[in-house]
């Protein structure tokens, strides 16, 4: 360890003042394809796991992008495939889990499906990176968090150790790790949860990304530390310009700094809207059901509405509308043919086939609407009445 | 032969539960050899009452003592010196048949019933098992009883011969409240009983543990790191940082007003599934002590933002007073 105490190499810059982003943080911009294209671009994505119940279509058709410099949340409960569409787009998918042919994640205009191994190692290095949900298991417990920085500075770049020393130290520094010399030298079971968290995003940091990639970055932790961990994200990202995917089931969490918002249901994208269209007016059922769960600290309810049932094991996805046998309104058409992503109206879809209903009976009058099959059917009228909405 | 413990159900004054003064310490074994010792202070001087029919929410970061106190209240373990008064009695004087016939009234619903189910043993045999330890029911009753109390919490009654593992998040979480409420008990002590669950189940099992409430009779003692959970379930709250209650009232004039500068921060933490309320956050600088060494003084003072903080707050501890009547709040400046 006796590199961090070696003279900073001249380049350093000293006496920065605070906020200004500093050298070893700033995203390195060359490389960038034209601007216009989304800098995320998954397409079809479907990851399969061999199990011994049968295979698990844990991502089943997902299309998702992300722009140069935007939030994007991506929630759903768990097994709904959110953390292995994470996976996915870093090549991290483990056996016995399979990307099926066909998927497509372009990231800055290349395939990384189609990148050798060696190529791909590039990639998740330097402009996109991981922060992982726990940080206890994500980071090696007998490295000190300074050389652990420190390795993934010179793995990726062309540095010196002394070099990488100090970037380290400079990160840390930037992630709010106050007496950055002296933390650079413990071990993560010395640090709290909180800061953990924060050499994670350190580590995610020193590769100078363009986009991170946040899997339910807070849920380990208190509530007052996951309102530091996430503004210490917030102001990087507004800071670096990077774009952050953030993962999460907490759908609050979503809701105060995402612009869009992909909601995932057994394997699939259910929703996908605009964040103040999605919390105004939800347009899927599940959605809806989701926010009527969810007690709320500002605004109490005599009584949650549940939703009823459980999530399906990936091995049985139900057949038509995966939510069907969950969903109030689903009727025959539900039960046996699979909606596609319809649009919603003000920039959202939903895989809901009311949707198409609503736009029918728009198009036809109110005369012509036809009155849907099986003793549980609604008319998205009923929808709009019980609290939901058909545009 | 009178049994002390039952004799005096029914006096309407006095609280089910009463806490006073309770303290918990720990001494552990720490440095490389297990050489040196230290104290936790995980429980410091906590005070409280629960009456029939009653919740409280108590709410508390990681390592704030809630847990143990929720233990301490059960007797699972020793506390170093207050007292906890079930009905009147004194937990710590009963003798162990007493204390067996006590926790029979007042039974706890874990974090992860998986942790707390035997995996090698139906959920009908571990239901029963209160049954027949207390000897309440035996043969085709007790499995009459057991059938009935699992469709009572939700549960076709043919999952009596199912294993925890055959089972989700939410139905274990059943089975658990299943089996806590097989020996008829009156207080129940939720030790995060919906943390491990997605919200959509976790929403079944709050609007559960309502009807059994309204149902029964029950009080609560519901624990949870989660503000929006507990808001929703307790209409009255107390919050705990570092082993001591800081807040404690009606939970509506404790969430529209809380007093104790922990609890604003706390609560301004807490996010909200609305995009069109911003809403000012106050971020605690670094993180909780360590309850081996809390500070001296009023327990929040190291990273209390509240501007009047001054020197009688970093040497006198406040004590709980009440600035309206039912709201209890530790804090020189409050």
């Amino acid at each position: 360890m006796s590199d961090r105490r070696a003279d900073p190499p001249t380049h350093r810059r000293t006496g920065e003042p605070d906020g200004a982003p500093s050298a070893a943080v700033a995203p390195d911009r060359a490389g960038q394809p034209a601007a216009g294209g989304p800098l995320l671009e998954i397409a079809d994505l479907r990851v399969t796991f061999a199990t011994g119940d049968g295979v698990a279509r844990a991502v089943d058709g997902v299309d998702l992008v992300v722009h140069a410099g935007e939030t994007v949340g991506l929630v759903g409960e768990s097994g709904c495939g959110k953390s292995v569409t994470a996976l996915a787009v870093l090549r991290l998918v483990e056996h016995p889990g399979l990307i099926a042919h066909g998927s497509r994640v372009r990231f800055e205009g290349r395939d990384l499906l189609a990148l050798a191994e060696r190529d791909i190692r590039a990639v998740r290095g330097n402009h996109l990176a991981l922060i992982p949900q726990e940080p206890a298991a994500a980071l090696n417990p007998v490295l000190t968090v300074g050389s652990q920085i420190a390795e993934v500075v010179r793995a990726h770049q062309h540095v010196t150790r002394a070099e990488a020393a100090w970037r380290a130290l400079e990160l840390l520094t930037a992630v709010g790790i106050p007496d950055a010399e002296k933390r650079a030298g413990h071990y993560a079971h010395q640090l709290s949860g909180g800061m953990r968290q924060r050499v994670l995003i350190a580590i995610a940091l020193a590769c100078r990304p363009h986009l991170v990639i946040a899997d339910e970055p807070t849920t380990a932790l208190d509530v007052t530390i996951q309102a530091e961990v996430l503004e210490l994200l917030d102001g990087l990202q507004r800071k670096l310009g990077m774009a952050v995917l953030l993962i999460t089931h907490n759908l609050a969490l979503v809701a105060e700094r995402t612009r869009r918002i992909y909601v995932m249901y057994a394997g699939q994208v259910v929703e996908e809207a605009p964040t103040e269209a999605l919390f105004a007016a939800p347009a899927h059922p599940y959605t809806q059901g989701l926010m009527a769960a969810v007690p709320r600290v500002d605004r109490p309810a005599e009584r949650l509405t549940a939703i009823p049932g459980q999530v399906p094991p990936a091995t049985a996805w139900p057949p038509g509308c995966r939510f069907h046998p969950r969903c109030p309104f689903a009727w025959e058409k539900c039960r046996s043919e699979m909606p596609a992503l319809l649009p919603a109206g003000g920039g959202r879809s939903a895989r809901c086939w009311l949707l198409e209903e609503g736009q029918e009976t728009g198009r036809q009058g109110p005369d012509a609407k036809s009155e849907p099959q099986g003793p549980d059917a609604r008319t998205p009228r009923d929808v709009q009445r019980a609290g939901g909405s058909v545009p | 032969m009178t049994d002390p413990v039952r004799r005096s159900a029914g006096t309407p004054v006095r609280p089910l539960l009463e806490v006073a003064d309770l303290v918990v310490h720990f001494t552990r074994r720490t440095g490389l050899f297990g050489t040196q010792r230290e104290t936790v202070q995980a429980v410091n001087g906590v005070s409280f009452a629960i009456g029939r029919r009653e919740t409280l929410g108590l709410v508390g970061e990681s390592g704030c003592g809630k847990t143990t106190l929720a233990r301490a209240v059960l007797r699972l373990v020793e506390r170093t010196s207050g007292t906890v008064r079930f009905d009147g009695y004194d937990m710590a004087a009963l003798a162990p048949a007493e204390l067996r016939r006590a926790r029979r009234r007042l039974q706890i619903v874990f974090q992860d019933p998986y942790a707390s189910l035997n995996p090698r043993m139906t959920i009908g045999r571990a239901v029963r098992e209160g049954l027949e330890v207390h000897r309440i029911a035996r043969g085709a009753e007790a499995d009459r009883r057991v059938r009935s109390l699992l469709e009572e919490v939700g549960l076709p009654p043919e999952s009596a011969d199912a294993y925890p593992h055959e089972f989700s998040g939410g139905q274990r979480q059943r089975a658990g409240i299943a089996r806590a409420l097989a020996v008829e008990p009156e207080l129940l002590v939720c030790d995060e009983p919906v943390s491990a669950l997605d919200v959509s189940v976790q929403a079944q099992v709050l609007n559960l543990l309502a009807d059994l409430q309204a149902r029964r009779g029950l009080s609560y003692l519901f624990i949870s790191h989660d503000l929006a959970v507990v808001r929703h379930i307790a209409p009255r709250v107390a919050v705990m940082y570092l082993g001591r209650i800081v807040e404690e009232g009606p939970a509506e004039a404790l969430f529209a007003a809380p007093r104790h500068p922990y609890t604003q921060a706390l609560l301004s933490a807490v996010p909200v599934p609305d995009p069109t309320t911003k809403r000012s956050r106050i971020v605690l600088p670094g993180d909780p002590p360590s309850p081996v060494h809390p500070p001296a003084g009023c327990p929040f003072h190291p990273r209390c933002p509240h501007p009047a903080k001054d020197q009688t707050c970093l040497s006198l501890r406040p004590e709980l007073t009440a600035p309206s009547p039912g709201h209890r709040v530790a804090c020189h400046k409050a």
